[in-house]
């Protein structure tokens, strides 16, 4: 009971709940100094949820060693369990360990997953027939927004994960260049969890998780903590990217020249700079609407009033949340694939026996995915009343995104190409994620052609789409990485025949899911609906989907089932099962505390699989300190 | 002040790498403020409101002589200095306070609300959003302050110092975006 008492995370969130208390009686003394009535229920709780935020980073301990800097102590960096505490605690605690951070970010987000996966499993029942089953109007409308957002964290919160332990492994780095920053990093992302899933419980939310307005200005008041909790997310978007660019600069294995880099490090630099800039402009997006609602500052409010009339003054637009809202959340895309898509590329050369082909193309395509990013977001507003002479450069920079994308989908084959290839699960993932990607990809230029777009947008077959790419450029390679690097993290097996089972269910169920959805919208089907008219003949269709998504559902709980069983059980795995080249498979598994214990060095070429007599990773002689010559 | 070094060399390194991080979080920075500046010009347009070119011109010569300030500062402490560091901190704070004060005591008195239109909503929003860094960047001298007080940092090592400083530049910089996007451009319409 005592080392439950004393986790960061109970600590964390009885200090979120006092916060918490404090905020909301703090914005009601100001209000009662004021000689206004002591409660409004926007003001009090959107105070509160801030200050509780802030407390459960207090409590858990993130700041403890920044707040001895400021009274001038030095705070040595910790390694390993806390003291006499069993090794399990650090998990449920602030360590600054980068294994130990990218367990939790993992770990996290597959929660995440599971609870977002429910609510589409919830509203997908009520979609399964038309007319009205079981949920209401409003009831729908925060189930769908909050699965778009929660899933959103969830890939985020994966990204991190596997950026934060593979990244100082894979460049044979000790940590990463700001451990504590690292550790905050991850833990802002439970307030923020917490803050998006208290938002349904506080009359939930009606804007999707777009969260336009005028419509999120109006709409009720769980939207005021969905933003926040997007803003604290973002947060961990931003302090995780200067993390991993000036880890991956500065603290790279001697030899290891940029071109010499796993190839999932390139991905994940071009993603750190999307995360880096693009992401403040989400947050300042959704803190104007913040304000808006709070303090009346019209940013998107079209309407003004006479003394605002008097003073000259122009009015709010609401297009130009639209501006900077998908400034933000069309890179965004590209920060969930990316890594995804790196993943594809790291896998592939290990099960072909292969070089990987056209190893700087493809560094590059992923530069080239993550610039070419920043110019196309108008695409999202083709509709919405974006300045007509955006339309045509937006269409053609979004077109441009093909260019680099196939540069990845040739060079993926290529690398198939002739290759000795073997099948266990993650290699398996692999190809099913560049299947299902390619049906993302191929139904995204009919979006970007503006005038298909008039017809296709806000129909399902958008939702086809989009679902295509996530899971294609994320999920599939996510559940690879997770099968691929499961022995590494735990030293133990994973069952391959469930593996195998998951695979089967799931890759069939998605492919049927999507192309049936793309199909019900060019039908008729309207997005974002919680009903539909019998009339249009899609009842079997929307079935069929729903069906599919339980498939989906259940192959997932086979996954979690196999993971957990297999941590548990006393199959120990071989340090280095695929024979990869990487330098974190050429020591022992798990990892021990001090990943190198020998420093790398680089000697050869990445993914020269198959050619006799290359090394790529060596380890120095025993003895050795510090940066061999 | 880094906390987990004990060798010169490992100092340096960690040097290096807390300089890149600082500045790529500058580059975030300027997203946002970009983003707000953005924002001023797509809701403004070529019309401003009409607001005390006084206080404007002096909240900002007051800010720039801030940096003068913050640098003397800097440049003491390099040269062991303690007593010109000490005190140039202390003025730049002080500096720092004042423009605090034209800001949100004068300028948010003034005839222009947040609420009215987009003149409020975007004039808030810059000055609150630049204010609230401000405010942060004061916060930090006096930590800074303190400590070097207590004989902390040496001309060898004062990282801290040194991000404070650049904290503060940057965060000058920005009023110098804001302040004729604010003030300058565009006309006034009675």
């Amino acid at each position: 009971m005592r080392t439950v008492l004393a986790l960061g995370i109970v600590k964390g969130l009885i200090a979120q709940i006092i916060g918490t208390a404090l905020g909301m009686g703090l914005v009601i003394v100001i209000r009662l100094l004021g000689g206004r009535p002591a409660w409004e229920a926007e003001p009090i709780v959107v105070v509160g949820a801030l200050v509780g935020a802030i407390g459960l980073l207090i409590g858990a301990g993130v700041f403890s060693d920044w707040f001895k800097w400021t009274r001038g102590e030095e705070t040595p960096m910790r390694h390993g369990p806390p003291e006499g505490k069993p090794a399990w605690t650090r998990y449920f605690g602030v360590d600054y360990s980068h294994k130990v951070i990218g367990v939790q970010y993992t770990v996290t987000g597959i929660l995440l997953l599971l609870v977002a996966g429910s609510l589409a499993m919830v509203f997908r029942l009520e979609l399964a027939h038309s007319g009205i089953q079981f949920l209401d109007a409003a009831t729908y409308n925060t189930y769908m927004s909050a699965h778009g957002i929660v899933m959103i964290a969830s890939i985020l919160l994966g990204v991190g994960g596997m950026a934060n332990y593979l990244v100082p492994l894979m460049i044979g780095a000790s940590d990463m260049a700001f451990p504590r920053l690292n550790a905050l990093g991850y833990w802002v992302n439970v307030p923020g969890a917490l803050l998006v899933l208290a938002g349904m419980v506080v009359g939930g939310w009606n804007t999707g998780w777009t969260g336009y307005p005028p419509l999120s200005a109006q709409a009720p008041m769980g939207v005021q903590l969905f933003f926040l909790g997007v803003y604290f997310i973002g947060l961990s978007s931003i302090l995780g990217a200067v993390n991993l660019i000036v880890t991956t600069l500065r603290m790279r294995a001697p030899g290891m020249t940029l071109f010499r880099m796993p190839i999932f490090v390139w991905a994940m630099l071009a993603t750190s700079i999307i995360q880096l800039t693009a992401t403040q402009l989400i947050g300042l997006s959704f803190l104007m609407v913040v304000v808006q609602r709070l303090l009346g500052m019209g940013f998107f409010d079209p309407s003004l009033t006479n003394e605002a009339i008097i003073l000259g003054s122009t009015p709010g637009a609401p297009v130009l949340f639209q501006h900077l809202f998908w400034f933000y959340s069309h890179p965004a895309v590209y920060v969930f694939v990316l890594p995804g898509l790196g993943i594809i590329s790291e896998l592939l050369p290990v099960f072909a026996r292969k070089p990987l082909f056209g190893y700087k193309w493809i560094a590059m395509s992923s530069m080239a995915i993550a610039l070419v990013g920043f110019l196309v977001w108008g695409h999202h507003m083709f509709v919405a009343g974006i300045e007509s002479s955006l339309r045509v450069p937006m269409m053609f920079s979004t077109m441009l995104v093909a260019v680099p994308t196939g540069v990845k989908f040739f060079s993926w084959v290529a690398t198939i190409w002739q290759g000795k290839l073997s099948f266990p699960t993650p290699m398996l993932f692999v190809l099913a994620a560049i299947s299902v990607f390619l049906i993302g990809g191929l139904s995204g230029p009919p979006n970007a052609t503006v005038s298909t777009d008039m017809f296709l947008h806000d129909t399902y077959w958008v939702v086809g789409h989009f679902h295509a790419t996530m899971f294609g450029g994320f999920v599939f390679p996510f559940f690879a990485a997770v099968y691929y690097w499961f022995p590494k993290v735990t030293g133990r097996k994973y069952n391959e025949t469930l593996g195998k089972l998951h695979f089967w269910l799931m890759t069939p169920g998605f492919w049927l899911q999507s192309l049936g959805q793309m199909r019900i919208g060019l039908l008729g089907m309207r997005r974002r609906i919680v009903d539909y008219d019998p009339a249009l003949g899609i009842d079997t269709g929307q079935l069929l989907i729903t069906i599919a998504g339980f498939v989906i559902a259940f192959s997932v709980l086979i996954m979690l089932y196999n993971l957990i069983t297999s941590a548990r059980s006393q199959e120990v795995a071989e340090s280095n099962p695929w024979r990869s080249r990487s330098p974190e498979w050429q020591i022992p598994s798990p990892i021990p505390e001090e990943s190198y214990a020998r420093p790398v060095v680089i000697v050869g070429e990445p993914y020269d699989y198959g050619l006799p007599g290359s090394v790529y990773a060596r380890m120095s002689p025993v003895g050795a300190s510090g940066a061999p010559e | 002040m880094s906390a987990i070094t004990s060798t010169l060399e490992a100092y340096q390194q960690q040097l290096r790498s807390n300089r890149l991080g600082l500045w790529l979080f500058f580059i975030s920075e300027a997203f946002l403020f970009g983003g707000l500046l953005a924002a001023r010009f797509y809701l403004w347009g070529n019309s401003r409101p009409d607001l005390d070119q006084a206080l404007g011109l002096t909240i900002t010569a007051v800010l720039l002589i801030s940096s003068f300030f913050m640098n003397r500062a800097e440049t003491a402490i390099a040269h062991d200095d303690r007593k010109t560091f000490l005190e140039s901190l202390l003025v730049t704070a002080i500096l720092g306070v004042i423009f605090l004060i034209g800001v949100v005591g004068f300028e948010w008195s003034g005839h222009i609300k947040p609420w009215h239109g987009a003149y409020g909503a975007v004039l808030y929003g810059m000055t609150g959003m630049h204010a609230l860094h401000v405010l942060s960047g004061i916060i930090f001298i006096l930590i800074v302050w303190n400590n070097g007080r207590k004989g902390h940092y040496s001309g060898e090592r004062h990282w801290g110092v040194e991000a404070c400083a650049i904290y503060w530049h940057y965060v000058d910089l920005v009023w110098v975006f804001f302040y004729p996007a604010l003030y300058l451009i565009g006309t006034v319409v009675h």
